[in-house]
């Protein structure tokens, strides 16, 4: 059962046109990666996604119900989170109201702050500090705690590994795993292509704002992936 | 003896332009929201309040009850039908729209009630009484009793701000609107919401001041200018830097109208302006902005 459709979905900045009719589908359970470079359209869709930019309401379907043109606030009660570019921690809260406004939705489910600093041990000893004096990895763990506080079905990462040092991505993929074991379905968008792809079920990639190629990552050559990604 | 008697009466007066200052406080730190209209608000929360004591026939204080439960209820819906749309990256929507409800509001006001300066009397004797400490020294109590609410408004705001679930929604909204949204949190409601407060805030503000002194339809912006000075003073996003602020012009006043009557005000501007050259950012301003 697919949990989120498009179908031929476009997406405005005012009259700079930055998606051109993506067609897309997560499954339950799955993990999808969207790759592309700078510019490709891949933020500008997961935003399109959770409601920060409105579509058209048939162009994004949740369920088999259309959601385009919900607002932010109401998608997220529908049960879809999102880890945010560049982490977005609320600088004016401790590491543990980041986490406890992340369930501002109500919504249950397995994930409370116990489970967080069980998947993230490091958290727990910092509970009490402002979300932005930690270190960028604890930041983008309690961003992706943040998200998970709202029990998902669809978890978005957008760029959970930019700018960060390779132990430490290596350290916050492996709470992957935890996160899908109750069948959260989890979309990773990428520019590290050996990333997304090592863990990703299936993949889509971007180029100007259309989807050049998708598929699984074992069936792709890598001269395909590359084209497709520059656009050669 | 003569300085403290006169440290003593600008702290009293401060009590009243904390008030002032807070509700403005709130409604820039939250939502980056500059209202012109304050003043005006908060006279014509004074004229509310004057009304329901008249009608209701019921003490000052007890119309606090009404007044400020009306003026949230107002402040809220004002911010969702009128000011929410106002919002936005550009600045000068909100200060031409608000700028606009001064001037409706003042022309209301005088039609309404004449320009004839208005005063709630309380019938107990309360806004004479004072307390004599020393020969030189007496504390009234009207004033004390004010001070004691402004500082028990900032108190509750604190508690609301940094214990409760609407307070980190407010937070989390000042921080980062877009953010809080994937949160589930609706920011126009929110705004609502701090507005509601912000103008439960002025209803207190607005029904004390008319307790304390003459007020007319025209006074409201210079109660703006005094809680815009206090809010810089302390320094923008710190509730208790409010008060600090408020304190602070309280006493610059008093001590300016004890060199010479005409300098009152002279001189509370001269201490703004101090500050805002010594410490541009105030003096307790939120280390994170």
């Amino acid at each position: 059962m697919n949990l989120i459709k498009t179908t031929d979905l476009v997406a405005y900045y005012d009259d700079f046109q930055a998606l051109y009719g993506i067609d897309f589908e997560l499954n339950a359970k799955e993990v999808v990666a969207v790759i592309g470079s700078n510019g490709a359209g891949k933020s500008t869709f997961l935003r399109s996604l959770v409601g920060l930019i409105q579509n058209e309401n048939q162009q994004i379907q949740y369920k088999s119900e259309p959601i385009g043109a919900c607002s932010a606030d109401e998608i997220v009660k529908l049960g879809i989170a999102m880890v945010p570019e560049g982490r977005r921690l609320f600088p004016s809260l401790s590491v543990e109201e980041n986490l406890i406004i992340g369930n501002y939705s109500k919504r249950l489910g397995k994930w409370n702050l116990k489970k967080i600093y069980e998947l993230f041990p490091v958290l727990a000893d910092k509970k009490s500090n402002p979300g932005t004096a930690l270190s960028g990895g604890q930041q983008q763990m309690v961003a992706i705690g943040r998200a998970l506080m709202s029990n998902p079905e669809v978890l978005l990462c957008d760029e959970i590994s930019l700018g960060l040092a390779p132990t430490t991505i290596k350290d916050i993929y492996a709470a992957l795993p935890d996160i899908q074991a109750d069948g959260t379905a989890v979309l990773i968008v990428e520019q590290d292509i050996n990333q997304a792809l090592s863990v990703s079920d299936r993949f889509y990639c971007f180029q100007e704002g259309r989807a050049s190629l998708t598929g699984k990552p074992g069936d792709v050559s890598r001269e395909e992936i590359k084209s497709a990604y520059f656009g050669l | 003896m003569e300085w403290i008697h006169l440290l003593i009466q600008g702290v009293l007066l401060g009590g009243l332009y904390t008030l002032f200052a807070t509700g403005l406080s709130l409604m820039f730190g939250i939502m980056r929201l500059v209202n012109i209209a304050h003043g005006d608000f908060i006279i014509l929360a004074a004229y509310v309040g004057l009304v329901v004591i008249d009608v209701l026939g019921i003490d000052p204080f007890l119309a606090l009850l009404v007044v400020v439960p009306l003026m949230g209820g107002g402040g809220y819906i004002l911010q969702r039908v009128l000011l929410n749309r106002t919002l936005g990256s550009d600045i000068l929507p909100p200060l031409l729209v608000t700028f606009g409800l001064s001037i409706i509001i003042q022309n209301v006001l005088l039609e309404v009630f004449s320009g004839d300066s208005q005063r709630v009397n309380l019938d107990n004797g309360l806004d004479i009484a004072s307390i004599q400490i020393s020969e030189y020294i007496s504390i009234g109590v009207l004033p004390l009793i004010i001070l004691i609410l402004s500082i028990l408004v900032i108190v509750v705001l604190q508690f609301v701000f940094y214990k409760t679930e609407l307070g980190r929604a407010f937070r989390a909204t000042s921080d980062d609107q877009d953010i809080a949204r994937l949160m589930g949190i609706s920011n126009k409601h929110i705004f609502g919401l701090a507005m509601a407060v912000a103008m439960a805030v002025v209803a207190v503000a607005g029904v004390l001041l008319s307790m304390r002194t003459n007020f007319d339809p025209s006074v409201g912006p210079s109660r703006l200018l005094y809680g815009f000075e206090a809010v810089i003073i302390g320094g923008l996003g710190s509730l208790w830097g409010t008060l600090a602020g408020g304190l602070i012009l309280g006493v610059a006043q008093a001590v300016g109208a004890h060199i010479d009557p005409g300098w009152q005000i002279l001189m509370g501007h001269i201490v703004f302006l101090v500050i805002l050259v010594i410490r541009p950012r105030g003096l307790f301003p939120r280390s994170i902005d």
